[in-house]
């Protein structure tokens, strides 16, 4: 900030009271430099420290079962994970959740938010109820899922099956991913709902209602008009549920542990579960830096497609 | 005949509406019904809980309630919870209301890049630096501790701290911060008396979401606590160990613990979304 407009306004008024308030926005432009340097130097450390630690740990032999024996044995350890029989499985499990839960809070979360857009009776109770889901933690939507609504037993799933003549799913043994993926999409839909239901309020009214007169069906309306005007809404949504699904772990960690097999461990999981309960911290860094590089990869794009809008706003 | 006509266009657009609105109804009952059956559950005996099928109608019982702290101290991890939300919150936002002042009033060249910079912290998956900071924590002596949550929590969340709190300060108008300046005012006044009032509704959602963040925040307290510095979310995950059938417990514990969070959240939806999508969605 060079001269304010005050500046030469004050100038006419006083010479004095001019040079001391731009003095003070000088002062508090200097000062405020520094004012960012405490966020910036955390994050800083933040990122450094550890995934420097992280890389160094991957380059030598490092377990904690065996503290003294640290040598240096270069890429030995990616090579063990990268061929590790967890490995493969939890690559696939990892791009099999975030696909599908994308995929599935995407689409209802479009629907549903088309559907609460029009006015009806009792709109902000239902909104309310709708986004319920993102605020509970997930420890306890797993455990509700698992011991409530899914069991084999006493589950509510269970009764409808019966109710139906159906015999009821073991949810947990026989399709574990599949029960995983239903927690997290339910805990994550309510996102999708909150931001393209925001987005949706914003949509020209006037604009559908001009090609609502020139004979334009609700298909048609949703396909040129809605879908899109939520293409950003859309991308943000992508973009963060990504972030957040590549390192789901408090559901697998309560509900199935990763199993049964490797069945539900995602790459989360399995770096845990190798640092954690097998001690072996090399192979396990190894891993971490993969994680790290696949969601950078996966940034690079997403930050790409919304990257940029986020910035050029103002 | 062209009234009859139109009639019956209206009816036929009232009768859309009605089944629309119960269609959504309809949805949203079916998505709040997880939650709804903990709560009813929490108000089960044990027998009731387990029952086959479930039952919708049964005796309602307190006991869950009142025995919360007899299988688990809950007043424990629930105080640890307060704790380590509310002091991360209050430490970052004194680190992120000044960072976003100086880069919402006096940007630089560099503004943009350190907020790009800024989100892509958030990228960094945790179990990336799972294992030194595991380590670290252990050689301090941090492990299972209030204090290193608070540290890490604090962390992970200033980067969404700042970008909320530079949204916000962004729609205040630069005049008004320079006739503070007019007035003789130093740089603390500005922020303190003109700044902070200004955005008070802004800041306000930006501690709510970092709350509501900490609260139900559920890696890093899993890994790095045990017992003496487990917050809630920890407790919850003690019930996934098959030592017998505690889940009217369970959903009475679960219930305490998200209620107020869910109220939180009720109450603040509309400006959480501008935190919740960096400000990209408004």
């Amino acid at each position: 900030m060079k001269t304010t407009p005050l500046h030469s306004g004050a100038k006419s008024v006083s010479d004095d009271s001019a040079e001391s308030v731009s003095g003070i926005a000088k002062t508090n432009a200097r000062i405020s430099r520094y004012m960012v340097s405490p966020s910036v130097l955390l994050l800083l450390v933040w990122m450094v420290v550890p995934l420097s630690m992280t890389i160094y740990f991957s380059l030598i032999r490092y377990n904690l079962l065996y503290p003294d024996d640290n040598g240096f044995v270069g890429l030995e350890n990616y090579e063990y994970f990268l061929t590790d029989e967890g490995f493969g499985a939890g690559m696939s499990n990892t791009l099999l959740l975030v696909g599908a839960v994308l995929l599935i809070t995407i689409v209802l979360g479009v629907l549903i938010s088309v559907l609460v857009n029009q006015r009806f009776w009792g709109q902000g109770v239902v909104r309310v109820l709708l986004i319920s889901p993102f605020f509970i933690m997930p420890t306890v939507s797993a455990l509700i899922w698992k011991n409530l609504l899914l069991h084999p037993v006493s589950g509510v799933f269970a009764a409808i099956w019966t109710f139906f003549g159906a015999q009821p799913v073991d949810w947990f043994s026989e399709y574990p991913m599949l029960a995983i993926i239903i927690i997290v999409s339910w805990a994550w839909l309510p996102f999708a709902i909150l931001l393209l239901m925001t987005a949706m309020q914003s949509l020209d009214q006037e604009q559908q209602e001009a090609a609502r007169l020139d004979g334009a069906g609700p298909w048609a309306l949703f396909y040129h008009l809605t879908l899109p005007h939520l293409a950003r809404p859309i991308a943000v949504v992508v973009m963060i549920e990504t972030i957040f699904l590549l390192s789901i772990f408090a559901e697998i960690f309560t509900t199935t542990g990763g199993g049964p097999g490797y069945e539900t461990t995602n790459l989360a999981f399995l770096i845990y579960s190798q640092a954690l309960l097998q001690f072996d911290v090399g192979m396990a860094s190894a891993g971490g830096l993969i994680a790290v590089v696949l969601a950078n990869v996966a940034a690079f794009f997403l930050v790409r497609l919304v990257g940029k809008s986020l910035t050029d706003k103002n | 005949m062209l009234n009859f006509n139109m009639l019956s266009l209206k009816q036929r657009r009232r009768l859309n509406t009605v089944l629309l609105g119960t269609l959504a109804w309809g949805v949203a009952l079916v998505i709040f019904f997880p939650i709804f059956w903990m709560i009813l559950t929490s108000f089960k005996t044990e027998i009731d809980a387990f029952a086959t099928p479930p039952q919708l109608f049964f005796t309602p019982t307190l006991e869950n309630y009142t025995q919360i702290n007899e299988r688990s101290d809950y007043f424990h991890f629930a105080w640890n919870s307060v704790v380590v939300s509310f002091g991360s919150t209050i430490i970052g936002m004194m680190i992120a209301v000044p960072a976003a002042y100086s880069m919402a009033f006096f940007e630089t060249k560099r503004t943009k890049t350190t907020l790009l910079w800024m989100l892509s912290t958030k990228m960094l998956p945790p179990v990336g630096v799972l294992v030194p900071i595991y380590l670290l924590f252990k050689d301090m002596g941090m492990l299972d501790t209030r204090l290193g949550l608070v540290i890490i929590y604090t962390l992970i969340n200033l980067p969404i701290m700042v970008w909320m709190a530079y949204t916000y300060f962004k729609e205040i108008p630069k005049e008004v911060l320079e006739a503070a300046r007019m007035d003789g005012a130093s740089l603390l006044q500005e922020i303190w008396r003109v700044l902070l009032p200004m955005s008070k509704g802004g800041l306000a959602s930006t501690v709510l979401l970092s709350l509501i963040l900490c609260w139900n925040e559920a890696f890093w307290s899993l890994n790095l606590t045990a017992s003496k510095a487990a917050p809630l979310t920890a407790l919850i995950a003690s019930y996934s160990s098959p030592e017998g059938l505690f889940w009217a417990k369970l959903s009475a514990v679960s219930t305490l613990a998200c209620a107020p969070i869910l109220i939180f959240g009720w109450f603040s939806q509309k400006q959480l979304v501008r935190g919740l999508s960096f400000g990209a969605v408004k």
